[in-house]
């Protein structure tokens, strides 16, 4: 009994790895019924893989037997592994009590497809339905939607689930068509879309009546496979600005490809997994969703990917030198949040202590700025007198000359945000 | 001139009263813990008295957005001896300045709270990140703990609502109080533990059954979550600092 659940739990648990969501942020529901859990609306990181990702919820498919064959995937039909399912109670019971030990924010739950697509998902239903009914579980519940599960399915799930998700997988169709035949973007837009509508519907019935109950109240979200088909930069970009602007995604998450078969079509087993093209990915998002960037300054046809050696904020820069220098006692907050070097933080103090008085660079340096990066692109009360224009190449070798040492002894893939 | 006060916030608060009443000019304040009286420099013992306290804290209120008053009381709890100081200051240059000066981030006392308040906050989010409860034999959560700060009064809340239908216990063991909710309300308690007896994690015999077996499945998931191919040990230190290694389950061997 023991090991037989150990067992199962090994086997489900990876399995679910390869979704890098762990999100358990959005949630609003309250433990008002004295029962067990809330959600906090930033999300809690319980503990952090020695990868260094962050573990918030317990990440487990009900169960790895799958009907389909898609060549990326670990669950795939014709992949030689050990096969597990979980009873509903089992699960339901290690939720409960990883939850009471405050081991994690809530449940991601996930699974390969058995039988077929409403079998599925009357499964997984059954056991938020329990949770949430029974235990009076009140913490955070991450569901996949099953890509052909029936609507009034999906749509009763979406009473208890707090985020819904289901992956494009690939950037293009024509990158899902090479790996997955059976598959089409259209399975998983069907879905999104009918979600995002009852979202809306949802939240204009509450408008009117009081006591409209939560639907997917932390939003839906996506993701793509990185670098297993030939896509570039743009193309994967593209794909999710459309998708954060069509069905209110909350996120898009990049996954760097690792290798995990043989096949022909994807990169080679031991081929590293392309951890600093992600990185640069999960960056310009940033500068979509944050700092007002527009996809097209950043990639577009005369830049179809991102560069290596420098984020992408500074490659903007650096391509767009005419709109420096920015003055950080005039300019305002939209441009200040583009001067590399400058976070949003450090922008927002900025807008409120200039009222105050110019700003030097030592209290620039104070409120948090990067001076050393930031100074190529600014002017304050005390900066020195240029006697020349840089160029913006000659601004990046400066840059680059200066946090080489940095930039080398950084771990390929770690995540810096500017 | 140096004020000495008694490590309270009612002291503290008090210290800015008295300041207003003398206009004494330059003060730095220190706690009476760590003060080591010098031959040439004047200093003045701070008496708290909570009529004079609670008049500060009201003129802050009126002073201060509600974020900085968290962030005042945050500096507080930091119990680091420079916050005092730079608490003693702010408040005197607030009471001096139009309403809205604590946004000034130019100025050193606004930059000094906000910092102070930032690792308070991030130490209150830790642990409410890392606290491992054990469910013991009488069906008691506990956590041990030694935060670097004094955040109990900060999680409280946060336990309290979340963890709403088990009895709990938090244990900061290194300010010897703790937190017990009884279901109902969070009191403060102390405990007496025996000599010698494990207090961040509790021995097998004091626990419930079940204990151990969730332990294991739990150190079991945090492997199998675990992508080799993308191994990062220097991202993994930065989320989780060693010092924090003994609290986590996951991280104990075994
Ligand atoms: S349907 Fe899902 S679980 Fe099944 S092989 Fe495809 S990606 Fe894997």
């Amino acid at each position: 009994m023991f090991e037989r659940i150990r067992e199962k739990l090994n086997i489900l648990a990876d399995a679910a790895k390869y979704d890098v969501s762990c999100s358990s942020s959005g949630g609003t529901r309250k433990n008002d019924n004295k029962g067990l859990g809330n959600s906090h609306t930033s999300g809690i990181c319980h503990t952090y893989t020695e990868d260094g990702r962050c573990v918030s919820l317990l990440k487990i498919l009900l169960t790895n037997h799958c009907i389909y064959d898609c060549a990326f995937c670990v669950s795939r039909k014709s992949n030689d592994v050990k096969r597990a399912a979980f009873t509903v109670d089992e699960v339901v019971e290690l939720t409960m009590n990883f939850y009471r030990r405050n081991y994690i924010e809530g449940l991601f739950l996930s699974s390969g497809i058995f039988k077929n697509a409403d079998f599925t998902m009357e499964r997984l239903l059954l056991i938020v339905k329990k949770l949430r009914l029974e235990q009076r579980y009140n913490g955070y519940i991450h569901l996949k939607t099953i890509p052909g599960a029936s609507d009034e399915l999906i749509k009763e799930a979406g009473l208890y689930a707090d985020r819904m998700s289901i992956n494009l997988e690939m950037p293009t169709e024509a990158g899902l068509k090479l790996l997955a035949p059976e598959k089409s973007h259209a399975d998983v837009i069907k879905p999104l879309a009918f979600v995002q509508q009852n979202i809306v519907q949802f939240g204009e019935d509450k408008k009117l009546i009081k006591h409209v109950p939560k639907f997917v109240p932390a939003g839906q979200s996506t993701q793509m496979v990185v670098g297993a088909t030939p896509e570039s930069d743009k193309d994967i970009m593209y794909t999710a600005n459309t998708f954060y602007k069509n069905f209110a995604l909350k996120r898009v998450y990049y996954s760097g490809y690792i290798p995990i078969s043989n096949d022909s079509r994807m990169p080679i087993l031991g081929t590293q997994p392309p951890l600093l093209r992600e990185n640069r990915l999960y960056q310009t998002d940033w500068l979509m969703r944050f700092y007002g960037f527009n996809v097209q300054e950043i990639l577009n046809d005369e830049n179809p990917n991102l560069d290596v050696d420098i984020d992408p904020k500074l490659s903007w820069a650096i391509r767009n030198m005419q709109h420096f220098p920015v003055d950080i006692n005039k300019a305002d907050y939209q441009m200040i949040l583009r001067v590399p070097g400058i976070g949003v933080m450090s922008a927002k103090k900025i807008v409120q202590a200039r009222k105050f008085g110019r700003l030097r660079i030592d209290q620039l340096k104070k409120i948090g700025v990067a001076y050393n990066r930031a100074k190529h692109f600014i002017s304050c009360a005390d900066s020195p007198y240029q006697l020349k224009d840089y160029q913006g190449t000659e601004i990046k070798a400066f840059i680059l000359a200066d946090s080489q040492s940095k930039y080398l002894k950084t771990a390929q893939n770690q995540l810096l945000l500017f | 001139m140096t004020y000495i006060f008694d490590g309270s916030l009612t002291g503290l608060l008090t210290s800015v009263f008295e300041w207003f009443e003398r206009k004494p000019g330059k003060v730095t304040l220190k706690s009476a813990e760590i003060f080591q009286p010098e031959a040439f420099a004047e200093s003045l013992e701070i008496i708290a008295d909570q009529g004079k306290a609670d008049r500060v804290w009201a003129g802050l209120q009126k002073k201060l957005q509600k974020d900085w008053l968290r962030k005042f009381y945050c500096s507080y709890l930091s119990e680091l001896p420079d916050a005092y100081h730079h608490l003693f200051q702010f408040s005197c240059y607030i009471f001096q300045q139009q309403k809205g000066a604590e946004n000034n981030y130019g100025n050193e006392h606004v930059i000094a709270l906000s910092k102070y308040a930032k690792s308070v906050e991030r130490e209150k989010h830790r642990m409410e990140a890392f606290i491992r409860f054990q469910q013991t034999a009488d069906n008691i959560f506990y956590a041990g703990i030694d935060p670097d700060f004094n955040v109990l009064p900060l999680i409280s809340n946060h336990f309290k609502n979340r963890y709403a239908d088990q009895q709990w216990i938090i244990y900061d063991l290194k300010r010897k109080y703790g937190l017990h909710y009884n279901l109902d309300t969070v009191e403060e308690v102390s405990i007496n533990f025996e000599k010698g007896s494990a207090q961040q994690n509790l021995t097998p015999a004091l626990t419930d059954e079940k204990e151990q077996l969730y332990a294991l499945l739990w150190k079991d998931y945090f492997k199998s979550a675990n992508i080799v191919a993308r191994k990062n040990t220097k991202l993994h230190l930065q989320h989780v600092p060693k010092r924090y290694w003994k609290y986590l389950t996951e991280k104990q061997l075994s």
